[in-house]
């Protein structure tokens, strides 16, 4: 019988000895996220007007054009998510009639809401002056802001982005996104802010956000290093956290994304694994790609499921939500609407389901997997409808046997954490035993 | 099928008969007589008069009901998801859907964005096309890419069917489905205004037929029932007169409409297989088809929940039908996690509380089996409006 080793040891005094040095990129991207929620609490009385939007498809360059700032539900949920505030938001949202087959993430932004809009850092949340809905990729967006709109009586415009349903961006997809930039957001936002558009301000935020998203890819692709010295799904959602909010397009965006790549590259140089919250992974055994968002509830300690076992996720789809750098795109100052268009065609829930399973498998493939894992979030037909199918068609392409577990986005009645932690370390013990048997899958 | 032979019951049991035929029998007779192409669809809207032009039959997928067990579609999707696109795939994988030449997947929902893909990648080479229609309503803006949209899938469905979709074919196709439109607003008025004579089990079953027959066929066969319809003499019934709404995608079991009637309802407005009626006017045979088409849809496309509405009032335009259809009250049915009729319901219930008007909710699925609860909750629902309207 093979038996599976014992538990990877974490080393808790390496993180020690390091921590100035290695925790620098960390503790920075926890002040740019307190700064922002604080910039967002102060707005109303300094004089900001602010504009919620969503993270697929967010024009953060343009929103900063009009000095606005952006309020971005899906964050706030998250965040109320890894704070335990959301299964209260959401309970209050049922009683107030939602359905419970209804995406928590706009519950949880609707039992908010009507607690008073206290956001997750506990500074209440201004009521956004426009509602911008970037109709990217998910069906559920639209209502989120149509309910949101009844809520807070406030306009709304729409920017919808077809859908690659064949795997391709026409030019016809590409020109109506532009189009409708022109025509709709921008004098939305133009009256809204009282500020004129211009295109060369644009151009230089879209610069700083290729910069930024150069260190990022860079940051991600480090995963392919044996061992990875990050771990691209739970260490990737703190790595994509500036760049998905508030800060593409900025300085400190940028200035954050170097840092973080210096340390990553320090990191290969040395040989080393992924930090955690319990210290640095140094015997990787397993080496994942995952599908699917994390749950947040319990965020922590799903991740321990992972690396208790010495399991590493080097790739994963949900850090491509907001932007699939790694595939070649960048903002181009040189076509500031053009590329915010393919920016908004590109975001991964925007894929159709052959692409996706192309892109897993490549990840598989590419950063060298042992495995691949899918997290199906009820709430998230966008993700998880056609799952399984995902599953079969990536075993079969890469010759990996997949894993399948179910949870949830913020509703913690879905973390089921003793069958969740049964069913992943019976499959790593199985990709142990393949392994050990020279078997691949 | 002679006209006015046959009584309203008698129409309905004909086309009951095409409801429960999960082979297809009809689509594929048509085939073979006509040698054309026949083209599936899946809900909310399909611009079939395209697929008409083309030489094709447009069929419309709406699931397998409560008669087909389910096997193989279980595998494909986790036990949280709505039913139709489990059934959908189990009636492709167990060979009903092979008559098909293409399967066309519009914008409804993600869960129908996704089946998109799972058919090509189930069905590598089957012609597959995703119909985005515009959630941006201005004409030189979403209309100029719906517009592209309609031609591009014009194009495509010609080359496949080996007839172009040329201007003068799909005028022709238009007014074809003008009338039909027209002939079902002609059905929805007599049930609206004499809900006795035309009681939703059978009106549904008609409109269902339009999911299979040819277009022409099926006016007249709506026309047959209404004619057959206002010849007959029905019983009398003091019930309470309602809208349905939610149940626009996965269809609910015909048991469950004759449940809801048999509680005391008279559902005199819904929102069932809304393709048939998507415009409110017809959309003219007049200059160029493709814009005109696109103009429709711009301007007159019916109020669902799939559809953006850019102001704020969500639910005005249900206050709107239920006072169009003299209502008493809505009964929100809708699927099982259907993410755009349970994301909308709060916003029409909020309006419906606004407007005094009472409504009751319940969920179910295309296979449910169990009406009894339904019964007694539309049952008590009915009666508390007779309550109402006599006090
Ligand atoms: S359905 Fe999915 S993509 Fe849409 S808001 Fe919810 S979690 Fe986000
Ligand atoms: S029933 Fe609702 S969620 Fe399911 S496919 Fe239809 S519209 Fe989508």
């Amino acid at each position: 019988m093979s038996t599976i080793p014992p538990p990877t040891r974490l080393n808790p005094a390496a993180q020690q000895r390091d921590d100035a040095e290695k925790d620098r990129s960390m503790v920075r991207q926890k002040e740019l996220i307190a700064a922002y929620y604080e910039r967002l609490a102060q707005a109303p009385e300094r004089g900001e007007k602010t504009v919620a939007t969503f993270v697929p498809g967010n024009l953060a360059e343009l929103i900063q054009c009009f000095d606005l700032v952006p309020i971005l539900p899906e964050i706030n949920a998250l965040q109320s998510g890894m704070r335990k505030r959301s299964g209260g938001f959401i309970t209050e949202a049922e009683r107030l009639g939602h359905s419970e087959d209804v995406c928590t993430y706009v519950k949880c932004d609707i039992g908010m809401l009507h607690g008073g809009n206290i956001g997750p850092t506990g500074a209440p949340l201004p009521t956004p002056d426009l509602l911008l809905l970037s109709y990217t990729g998910c069906f559920t967006f639209m209502k989120w802001f149509e309910l949101l709109r009844e809520e807070c009586d406030r306009p709304s415009v729409m920017l919808q982005v077809p859908y690659q349903a064949r795997g391709e961006i026409t030019p016809e997809m590409k020109a109506y996104v532009v189009r409708q930039l022109e025509s709709e957001v921008i004098p939305a936002l133009e009256k809204l802010s009282g500020v004129r558009f211009d295109i060369d301000r644009l151009r230089e935020k879209l610069e700083l956000s290729r910069r930024a998203e150069d260190d990022l890819v860079a940051v991600l692709e480090s995963a392919k290093n044996r061992p990875s010295p990050i771990d691209a799904y739970f260490g990737g959602v703190y790595y994509i956290g500036p760049i998905f909010t508030a800060f593409r397009g900025t300085e400190e965006g940028c200035e954050y994304y170097r840092l973080l790549r210096d340390e990553v590259a320090q990191r290969v140089n040395a040989m080393r694994g992924p930090t955690t919250p319990e210290g640095e992974v140094t015997d990787e055994r397993f080496r994942l790609v995952v599908e699917g968002p994390p749950n947040w509830t319990d965020f922590r300690e799903f991740w321990k499921m992972f690396y208790d076992e010495g399991a590493v996720v080097v790739a994963s789809t949900y850090t491509k939500v907001g932007g699939l750098y790694d595939r070649g795109f960048r903002h181009d100052p040189a076509d500031p609407l053009g590329s915010l268009a393919e920016y908004c065609l590109g975001c991964y829930t925007n894929l159709s389901l052959p692409k996706r399973v192309e892109l897993i498998s490549d990840y598989v493939r590419e950063y060298g997997a042992d495995g691949f894992l899918i997290n199906s979030v009820k709430s998230c037909a966008s993700f998880s409808a056609g799952q399984l199918l995902i599953l079969r068609e990536v075993e079969k392409r890469t010759g990996r046997a997949g894993a399948f577990i179910e949870s949830d986005l913020v509703d913690p009645r879905y973390f089921s954490a003793a069958n969740i932690k049964n069913r992943i370390e019976s499959y790593l013990q199985m990709v142990e035993q393949k392994r050990a048997s020279g078997v691949t899958s | 099928m002679t006209a006015t032979t046959r009584t309203p019951a008698e129409i309905a049991a004909w086309a009951e008969q095409l409801y429960y035929d999960l082979d297809f029998a009809a689509p594929r007779a048509w085939k073979e007589r006509t040698g054309g192409s026949a083209i599936g669809f899946m809900p909310v809207y399909a611009p079939r008069e395209i697929v008409h032009a083309a030489g094709a039959l447009p069929v419309g997928i709406v699931g397998a009901g409560d008669w087909l067990e389910v096997i193989r579609g279980d595998a494909f999707y986790q036990s949280y998801l709505c039913h139709i696109p489990r059934s959908t795939i189990d009636l492709a994988e167990t060979g009903r859907l092979d008559f098909l030449d293409g399967m066309l997947f519009p914008s409804t929902c993600d869960v129908i964005r996704n089946l998109s893909g799972m058919w090509q990648l189930l069905r590598p080479g089957a012609y597959v096309r995703y119909v985005d229609v515009p959630q941006n309503y201005v004409k030189g803006v979403g209309g100029t890419f719906w517009e592209h949209e309609l031609r591009a899938l014009a194009r495509e469905l010609g080359e496949l069917t080996g007839t172009p979709v040329t201007d003068e074919r799909l005028r022709a196709s238009t007014a074809l489905y003008d009338d039909n439109r027209r002939a079902v607003r002609e059905l929805y008025a007599l049930r609206r205004d004499e809900p006795e004579r035309a009681p939703t089990s059978e009106v549904y079953l008609v409109l269902r037929a339009g999911h299979v027959l040819d277009v022409a066929t099926h006016t007249a066969l709506v026309r047959e029932y209404v004619a057959a319809a206002r010849a007959a003499t029905p019983p009398a019934l003091d019930n309470a007169r309602v809208v349905v709404c939610g149940a626009f995608c996965e269809q609910p079991p015909l048991g469950l409409i004759k449940t809801i009637e048999r509680s005391g309802c008279f559902v005199v407005d819904d929102d069932l297989l809304l393709v048939s009626r998507w415009f409110s006017r017809d959309v003219g045979a007049a200059g160029d088809p493709f814009a005109a088409l696109s103009r429709a849809f711009l301007e007159d496309t019916v109020p669902t929940a799939v559809m953006y509405a850019a102001e704020a009032g969500r639910g005005k335009a249900l206050v709107q039908r239920v006072r169009a259809a003299r209502a008493e009250g809505v009964i929100f049915a809708a699927p099982s996690f259907c993410i755009p009729a349970l994301l909308d319901q709060p916003m029409l219930a909020a309006e419906l509380d606004r407007e005094g008007i009472p409504y009751t909710a319940f969920k179910y699925a295309e296979n449910t089996g169990q009406f009894h609860p339904i019964r007694e909750q539309t049952g008590t629902f009915a009666d508390t409006m007779k309550l109402w309207s006599v006090a």
